[in-house]
């Protein structure tokens, strides 16, 4: 077999570096995410529809869309990260590919690591990209949507993190999906509290430097802690099954 | 010393000595909880601003101290769990969640009943009553995933993770919602500093923790000593247990 044209054969030989496996495996998140698309899109309309409620559900006053508005968005990309979750593992568990991936020379948190970013890129950044529309929609303006889109883009990455770790724990439980959000919703909280903290000192006029900064450090903490945690988590749950 | 370590990871020891020292604890707890919360109920002052509605301390203080003091102690015990796989320190994270958690309730309860008089509402988006809410929802996650994993190892190990994540994240959300908004006094006992309240008043609320601690200690025992039974029935000293009970 041609080994150059396929890394994933490759990768279960050991012969290549941890670098070359995580760039492996992010590329084929990325491959089979794309050849389900609807799968992609799911989490985006989820999104779109909770953002909707609001002004329905609510009110639909200018005032009030201007003020609660960023929470809003936050609150609706945190549940649609979250619903989107189950499937970071779910499918690769299912055909095996898991256990393969827990076999590789490469340590597992690196690949996890690849393999959450992949999740992001599919979820997180979509969400951050639409969030100017739906800013518009709920008559934020320019400078607040601004640092709203900074917070998402800093803070998604932070819930696909945590999220992983929620999401091995839960591997092949029966409904794992309610659980999944009763674990991670309360580690979700001081992401929300500092990402519409940011917004709201914003539209205040205050500088947001100390804000962003804070929620770059969340960054670095759950980059560097929360892939050992999942890759711990993810050898118990397939030893359970 | 080694000789100690590996007692005290077998279920059997334990379940001999805690027996021993159990009366101890549950003597000297409601002995101590009696004489904190009569003394504080009863004979201490009245304080100047809030009146006899700030005695709800007695009861309020103690419990919100153990509800996090047995998160920590649960945090260590996962370690435990996963470092050494010590059989022990699951069943003691698997016995005292639930204490954990209706303590967790009972500091928030009483939080609301002295909330009413003092801040004229039950219930406020402040930072510590915020915390103490997340705590709540950990502890209930904890027991959620426990009964969700049939395995009993397996449990046991992933409850510890998510233990360790969570004990992570205590001091991350306790900040964070202490900038976020803030109405609750600063704590009540410091290590490092004199009580800022007469004697009459810290020595009785200190009795009551401290009650309040042992209690626990006996309860954690009981439970442990239930869950070991369940565990170890196929063994040979849990039938003797058990028929020399009965006979």
């Amino acid at each position: 077999m041609n080994t150059e044209a396929r890394p994933e054969a490759r990768l279960a030989s050991g012969s290549v570096g941890a670098l070359a496996a995580m760039k492996a495996v992010f590329a084929r998140d990325m491959k089979v995410a794309f050849r389900q698309r609807q799968d992609l899109l799911n989490p985006l309309l989820f999104f779109i529809m909770v953002v909707t409620l609001f002004p329905l559900g609510v009110s639909p006053e200018v005032s009030f869309l201007r003020e609660a508005g960023a929470g809003i968005l936050w609150v609706a990309a945190l549940l649609s990260v979250l619903l989107s979750l189950d499937h970071l593992f779910r499918h690769d568990f299912d055909d095996g590919t898991l256990e393969q991936l827990v076999l590789q020379p490469q340590p597992l948190f690196l690949l996890i690591l690849a393999k959450t970013l992949a999740h992001w890129m599919l979820t997180g950044l979509p969400l951050v990209l639409l969030t100017p529309v739906l800013g518009v929609m709920v008559h934020l303006d320019g400078n607040s949507i601004a640092v709203l889109c900074l917070t998402l883009l800093i803070g998604t990455p932070v819930l696909s993190l945590i999220g992983a770790i929620g999401a091995a724990l839960t591997l092949g439980l029966r409904s794992a999906g309610v659980l999944l959000s009763l674990l991670i919703i309360p580690l979700y909280i001081p992401v929300l509290i500092f990402g519409t903290g940011t917004v709201a000192a914003a539209a205040e006029g205050a500088a947001v430097g100390a804000y962003v900064a804070l929620m770059g450090a969340f960054l670095m903490l759950a980059l560097t802690l929360a892939p050992f945690a999942a890759a711990a988590a993810l050898k118990i749950s397939l030893s359970n099954g | 010393m080694w000789q100690f370590f590996h007692k005290l990871g077998s279920p059997k020891w334990f379940f001999g000595i805690s027996a021993r020292f159990m009366p101890w604890l549950l003597a000297g707890g409601v002995l101590l909880l009696m004489a904190g919360v009569v003394w504080g109920l009863a004979f201490a002052p009245k304080d100047y601003l809030q009146g006899n509605s700030y005695r709800i301390i007695f009861i309020h203080v103690p419990t919100a101290f153990m509800a996090q003091s047995i998160y920590i102690m649960m945090a260590s015990a996962a370690v435990v769990t996963l470092v050494w796989r010590m059989k022990l320190a699951d069943v003691f994270v698997k016995a005292v969640t639930p204490v954990g958690l209706v303590l967790t309730f009972l500091a928030l309860f009483t939080g609301a009943v002295w909330g009413k008089p003092t801040w004229g509402t039950w219930w406020i988006w402040d930072a510590r009553l915020t915390s103490m809410l997340i705590l709540l929802f950990l502890y209930g996650g904890v027991i959620a995933l426990d009964r969700a994993i049939n395995d009993e190892k397996s449990a046991a190990r992933a409850v510890a993770v998510l233990v360790l994540v969570g004990v992570v994240n205590i001091p991350i959300i306790k900040y964070s919602v202490e900038w976020w908004n803030t109405l609750h006094q600063p704590a009540t006992f410091k290590l490092t500093e004199k009580p800022s309240m007469p004697a009459e008043m810290w020595v009785p609320l200190l009795l009551s923790v401290l009650g309040l601690y042992m209690i626990f200690g006996w309860l954690a025992c009981i439970r442990m000593q239930t869950e070991i039974l369940s565990r170890e029935q196929r063994t040979r000293w849990v039938k003797e247990f058990v028929m020399k009970g009965r006979s």
